[in-house]
C-alpha cells in the first residue's frame, strides 16, 4: 500500500477491477474463512451450543421447596444425579436392548441384501437392471412415517394381503405386530427403506472398479462368484464400511417407525426405543435435565460406537485429509 | 490352456471351443437366476407402494371389507376429504414441506459448497481443526440433537416458528463433507491461478469460475438435503405446535394417531400418504441421471 499512490490504485482497479497485490493477498488469507463463515455460525448454533446447553442442562435438577400444595419447582445445580437415574433406569437399558434386537435384523440383512442386488446389477448377464435399479431404490424417497404407515396396514390383521392368503387358507391371521415377531416387523421397514440407497452407493463403487481388474480373471475361467468374493467385495470395502456405519447411527436413532406404528398395537410401549423415552420425559413428565442427560448419553454413546467401529475397520474410511 | 505344445495342435484346439460351448449354455441358464432375484428385490420394494395406491382408492367401507389389492370406487371421494380435512390442512402441509425441504436445501447446499471449498482449496491456520469438528458432526447427526436444539429454541422464544424447522437443517456436516471430497477432485488448483493472475478477486472466481464447475456435486448434495429434510420426522414433531405448520410426515402422523379412535380418518391417512409418495419419487426418477452419488464412495479412497 505505502508504495503505491492512491491514483494508481484506483487506476489499477479501474482496469482489473480488482483492488491491489497486497490488498488482494490479504484478501486471498481471508477468503476461505469467509466462505466458512455462515456454516461456522450455523454449527456454533445448531450443534455446538445445544450440546453445550445440554450439557448444562443435564447437571440441573427440580427440587420441590415450602412443601405441601404451595410448594415451589425450583431449578437447582445437583450434579450427576440425573445421569445416575438415566444409568440406573431399567427401562432406558431394556430400550437398548430392545434397539439391539432390532439392529441385528436390520443392519446385516440391508447390507447383505444392498450387496448382493448391487453384485446382481453389475452382472454382465443379468436382464432388467434398469428396471430393477430404479425400483429397489424408491423407498428412499419415502418418508419413514409414510413407510410405517404403508406396512403398518400390510400387517394390520383386517387390511393384511398376507393375512387374507393365510385366512383363506384357513390358518387364522398373522400377528405381525405381536410378541417377538414386532422386531422383524419394524427391521422390515427400516430394511425396505435402507436397501435401495445402499445398494446404489455399494453399486455406484463397484462401477468405478476398471473392468480389466476382472476381465483378466474371468479369461483365466473364474466364475462370476469368485469374481465377486476375490475381487469386487475386497474392493468395495470402502463403501460397505460406509453403509455400515451409518446403518448403525440410523439404528440408534430409531424413532419415527415405532412412533408411528404405536396407534395400530399394544406391543410399543412409550419408551420402546431409547429416543421415545427421551421424548416423553421432556414432553410428557416434563423432565428436562433427564431428557438432557440422557440424550448427551445416546449423542455420547453413538459418537463412541461410530469411532470404535471406524478404529475396528484401520480408518479405512474417513481417514484421508490431504 | 498353458501346456500348448507344437505336437499336440488338436486337443488345444478343441479346449476352447468346448469351453467356450459349455460357458454360453452356462451364460443362459445362469441369466435367469440373477434376474429373478433383482426381480423379486423390485416386487419386495413395490409391493407397499402398490397396495397404497390401491387402497387409496377404496371407499371407508370397502377399506376393511374387500380383499386389500381390489381396486375400490372411492378415489374421487377420498381426494374431496382429503383436501377438505381441517380446512385444507393437507394442502398446507404439502406447501410446509416443500417449503422446509425446498428453501433449506438451496441455502444448505450453498453454504455446504463454500465451505467444502475453503476446506478443500485453501491452506490456512485453523483448518484442521474446522475440519474434525465437521467430521464428528458427522458421526453426531441431527435427530440426537432435536431435542437440545428444542430445550435451546424455546429459551429464545424461538421455537413453534418456520424457523425453527428451517434454520437447523441448513447446518449439514454430511454436506460440508461431500462438498470438500468433490472440490478436491473437480476444481483444479492451476486454474485458480490463473484466474487470479488475469486479476479476478476470490469472490468472483468462487462465481464464475468455480460453482459451476461444481455443479454436478451440488446436485447430488442438493436431493441428498432434500430428502433428508423431507423425510424429517422428529425435529418439526418436537419444534411445532400449531398443526397448519407441520409438514407432511408430522400431518400423516396425526391423521394416523388420531385414526385409532377414530376409523373415518384411515382413509384420509392412507390417500394423503399415497398422494404424498408421487412427487417425490417423480423428483427422483428425473434427478437421478443428473447425480453423483459415487460422490460418498469415491470419497473414502482419498
Amino acid at each position: 500500500m505505502s508504495t503505491e499512490t492512491p491514483q494508481t490504485d484506483a487506476a489499477s482497479m479501474l482496469v482489473t477491477g480488482t483492488a491491489p497485490p497486497q490488498n488482494r493477498r490479504r484478501r486471498r488469507r481471508l477468503a476461505p474463512y469467509v466462505f466458512l463463515a455462515p456454516s461456522m455460525l450455523l454449527f456454533v448454533a445448531f450443534l455446538a451450543v445445544p450440546i453445550v446447553y445440554a450439557v448444562y442442562l443435564s447437571l440441573r435438577g427440580f427440587r420441590l421447596t415450602g412443601g405441601g400444595a404451595f410448594g415451589q419447582r425450583r431449578e437447582v445445580f445437583v450434579g450427576f444425579a440425573n445421569y445416575v437415574s438415566t444409568f440406573t433406569d431399567p427401562e432406558f437399558f431394556a430400550g437398548f436392548t430392545r434397539l439391539a434386537v432390532y439392529g441385528a435384523i436390520a443392519i446385516p440383512l440391508t447390507l447383505g441384501l444392498a450387496l448382493l442386488f448391487a453384485l446382481l446389477l453389475d452382472l454382465p448377464r443379468a436382464k432388467a437392471t434398469r428396471f430393477s435399479r430404479t425400483a429397489i431404490f424408491i423407498p428412499y424417497a419415502v418418508p419413514g412415517v409414510v413407510a410405517s404407515l404403508l406396512w403398518g396396514f400390510l400387517y394390520l390383521p383386517s387390511t393384511s394381503p398376507f393375512s387374507y392368503i393365510t385366512e383363506q387358507l384357513g390358518w387364522g391371521t398373522i400377528g405381525f405386530l405381536d410378541g417377538t415377531m414386532l422386531f422383524s416387523s419394524v427391521a422390515n421397514i427400516a430394511i425396505w427403506s435402507g436397501v435401495g440407497f445402499n445398494m446404489i452407493i455399494i453399486y455406484t463403487s463397484l462401477r468405478g472398479i476398471p473392468s480389466d481388474v476382472y476381465e483378466a480373471a474371468r479369461l483365466d475361467g473364474a466364475t462370476e462368484w469368485q469374481i465377486a468374493r476375490k475381487i469386487k467385495i475386497p474392493l468395495v470395502a470402502p463403501a460397505l464400511v460406509l453403509t455400515g456405519i451409518f446403518s448403525l447411527i440410523g439404528t440408534l436413532q430409531l424413532y419415527g417407525e415405532p412412533t408411528t406404528l404405536r396407534p395400530m398395537t399394544s406391543e410399543i410401549s412409550q419408551t420402546w426405543v431409547p429416543l421415545m423415552k427421551i421424548y416423553r420425559d421432556a414432553f410428557v413428565r416434563d423432565d428436562l435435565p433427564l431428557a438432557a442427560a440422557s440424550s448427551v448419553v445416546l449423542a455420547v454413546g453413538t459418537l463412541l460406537v461410530s469411532l470404535l467401529v471406524l478404529r475396528l475397520v484401520q480408518k479405512r474410511a474417513f481417514g484421508d485429509d490431504s | 490352456m498353458t501346456t500348448t505344445t507344437p505336437t499336440t495342435p488338436m486337443p488345444v484346439d478343441k479346449r476352447p471351443r468346448l469351453q467356450h460351448e459349455m460357458r454360453t449354455t452356462g451364460r443362459r441358464r445362469g441369466r435367469a437366476i440373477p434376474t429373478a432375484i433383482l426381480l423379486l428385490g423390485a416386487f419386495y420394494t413395490l409391493l407397499p407402494v402398490a397396495w397404497v395406491i390401491i387402497a387409496a382408492s377404496k371407499s371407508r367401507s370397502e377399506l376393511f371389507s374387500t380383499f386389500t389389492f381390489a381396486p375400490g370406487t372411492g378415489l374421487w371421494e377420498n381426494l374431496q376429504n382429503l383436501f377438505a380435512y381441517g380446512d385444507g390442512q393437507y394442502g398446507q402441509w404439502a406447501l410446509n414441506s416443500l417449503f422446509y425441504a425446498g428453501l433449506g436445501s438451496v441455502l444448505s447446499t450453498l453454504i455446504s459448497t463454500m465451505a467444502g471449498f475453503a476446506l478443500a482449496k485453501y491452506e490456512f491456520p485453523g483448518r484442521q481443526a474446522i475440519f474434525y469438528a465437521i467430521l464428528g458432526g458427522v458421526l453426531l447427526p441431527g435427530i440426537t440433537l432435536a431435542i437440545p436444539q428444542y430445550l435451546l429454541m424455546s429459551k429464545m422464544g424461538m421455537a413453534g416458528s418456520y424457523w425453527s424447522v428451517l434454520l437447523p437443517t441448513l447446518i449439514s456436516p454430511f454436506s460440508i463433507y461431500l462438498a470438500r471430497v468433490y472440490a478436491m477432485s473437480s476444481v483444479p488448483t492451476e486454474m485458480m491461478e490463473a484466474a487470479r493472475i488475469d486479476g479476478a478477486s476470490e469472490a468472483r472466481m468462487f462465481v464464475s469460475l468455480v460453482l459451476p464447475m461444481m455443479v454436478p456435486g451440488m446436485v447430488t448434495v442438493f436431493m441428498l438435503q432434500f430428502v433428508g429434510t423431507w423425510n424429517n420426522f422428529l425435529l418439526p414433531y418436537v419444534m411445532l405446535s400449531n398443526e397448519r405448520m407441520y409438514p407432511l410426515t408430522v400431518g400423516l402422523y396425526t391423521l394416523l394417531s388420531k385414526g385409532s379412535g377414530e376409523p373415518a380418518l384411515y382413509s384420509l391417512a392412507i390417500t394423503g400418504a399415497a398422494l404424498s409418495i408421487i412427487p417425490l419419487v417423480l423428483l427422483m426418477l428425473f434427478l437421478q441421471r443428473f447425480w453423483r452419488l459415487d460422490l460418498i464412495s469415491g470419497g473414502l479412497k482419498g
